[in-house]
């Protein structure tokens, strides 16, 4: 590789490390004021116009916050744990094609690889709940551990049916194989994928393993400022990852008519995400052998039936 | 620039595997099991074998070991022990069953020495399952096989008994 392709990839990954950052710390700022606004309040309007520098203030707090740690935790583990998180969520977007020209890998396996960095991903959270021995992180991360491998496997499925129809695992590929979008074609696919896309980041529904009121935070709890708000950083990391996977699996990428590839893309995960903050305000958290029922007597079964049904009208239309 | 990397990852899965060995807790040795599992993910993946790749980092170091620290930390509370490392004595028989292998090892790659340099295929998704449900089929059939005798297995003896 030449020295201009090098410098290319190296200023990508520090263009998208940044917007990344800039993105999220925004999307923290976004989830307030909509959160308020459903419940009839204002929210954060204090710092600067609008309270837009609200994130800035946020981050300084964070940071210049003590780094302690309790003397009864496995130190080396303890430490390790809230860099997992947003790690592998940002090593996933490495392969999420913005536009056209706009993605930093294309893998042939890009599918594959975004689940594989996912299921690491819940590493971070046992490992946290682990090393803070104490016992509600220690039951947050155990529920984590149960529910991420619950709904990792439909989750997985409910894509077989993408890669069917678009004949790749690449997800630059898949983009272009969407002449329709494959929210027409696969509806279940797309209600299993949103569904566990919800429980993979623990968002309410869903957020078993933080549960406030019956866990203090859970696996988080022993955490406090910068490494607690890895932890945070990672969660809403993960909330536009999901966004913006299924806007490039099931909305059809940056693909529609008149506006340029990147808004299209931007549009499409943002309104994905207005969804997971329309969520969190309305739907109260479900019981842990409701999860636990949900996700393997409905969301698996749909998503096999999802698979053979794909498969069998693709063979019929073939 | 491959061989770097080679190289590099190469050192991390034999120093993760061999810490295991020494490290005394057991949360931590599965850490280190996961690490080198990683690294072996990643020399598939630079022998030109991506899914296989994935498939390793999905299954291994994300499924099965995360079952691993499952049991752990329902089992193992305590704080690393101090307790010093004895050798028991079931330690003998693999000890040599590894030694054999790494006679082995050496023998073969002295007798054709690897240069590194030869030319490899990149061996995409699509390739493999076409193998995998062309030329292997009876095989592939017979391990799924195997796999539905477990579940049923699993069904069976996890059943609620009935007064």
């Amino acid at each position: 590789m030449s020295f201009g392709h090098w410098f290319l990839t190296l200023g990508g990954m520090v263009l998208m490390l940044g917007g990344l950052l800039v993105t999220v710390a925004f999307m923290v700022y976004a989830e307030r004021r909509v959160l308020a606004l459903f419940q009839d309040r204002l929210g954060p309007n204090r710092a600067g116009p609008l309270g837009l520098l609200q994130p800035l203030a946020d981050a300084l707090k964070l940071l210049t916050k003590e780094s302690f740690a309790p003397p009864f935790v496995d130190r080396m583990v303890y430490e390790l744990a809230p860099v997992i998180v947003p790690l592998t969520v940002l090593m996933s977007f490495a392969v999420v094609p913005l536009s056209d020209a706009w993605w930093l890998a294309d893998l042939n396996v890009a599918l594959l690889y975004v689940l594989a960095l996912s299921s690491l991903g819940v590493y971070g959270i046992i490992l946290g709940g682990w090393s803070s021995n104490s016992k509600y992180p220690l039951l947050g991360g155990l529920r984590a551990a149960a529910q991420m491998i619950s709904y990792e496997l439909p989750m997985g499925l409910a894509l077989v049916g993408v890669v069917m129809l678009a004949g790749s695992f690449s997800l630059v590929d898949i983009v272009n194989a969407q002449d329709v979008p494959f929210i027409v074609l696969q509806p279940v696919g797309f209600l299993v994928f949103m569904v566990c896309g919800v429980a993979e980041v623990n968002r309410l529904p869903f957020d078993l393993p933080e549960a406030e009121n019956e866990l203090a935070s859970g696996y988080n709890t022993e955490y406090g400022g910068m490494r607690f708000a890895l932890f945070y950083l990672g969660e809403y990391m993960g909330v536009l990852l999901i966004a913006s996977l299924v806007t490039v699996l099931f909305l059809g990428g940056w693909r529609g008519p008149w506006l340029p590839d990147v808004v299209w893309f931007a549009l499409k995960t943002f309104s994905v995400v207005f969804l997971f903050y329309w969520l969190r305000t309305s739907v109260p958290r479900l019981r842990y052998d409701q999860l636990m029922d949900f996700g393997w007597k409905i969301m698996l079964p749909a998503a096999l039936v999802n698979i053979v049904i794909t498969a069998v009208v693709g063979i019929a239309w073939m | 620039m491959y061989k770097l990397i080679f190289y590099l990852t190469a050192v991390i899965a034999i120093g993760a595997a061999g810490a295991i060995l020494i490290v005394r807790h057991p949360v931590h040795a599965a850490l280190y099991l996961i690490a080198s599992l990683l690294a072996l993910a990643l020399l598939f993946f630079l022998l030109g074998a991506p899914l296989v790749a994935a498939l390793q980092v999905i299954l291994y170091a994300g499924a099965i070991m995360v079952l691993f620290l499952f049991v752990m930390m329902v089992m193992d509370l305590r704080p690393a022990s101090n307790e010093r490392l004895a050798l028991p004595k079931g330690w003998r028989v693999p000890t040599l069953l590894v030694a054999a292998l790494a006679v082995e090892l050496a023998v073969v790659v002295f007798q054709a020495p690897l240069s590194g340099d030869e030319i490899w295929v990149s061996v995409g998704p699509k390739a493999v399952g076409q193998s995998l449900f062309g030329t292997y089929l009876i095989a592939v059939e017979v391990a799924a096989i195997l796999l539905l005798a477990a579940l049923v297995a699993v069904l069976y003896l996890s059943r609620r008994s009935r007064p």
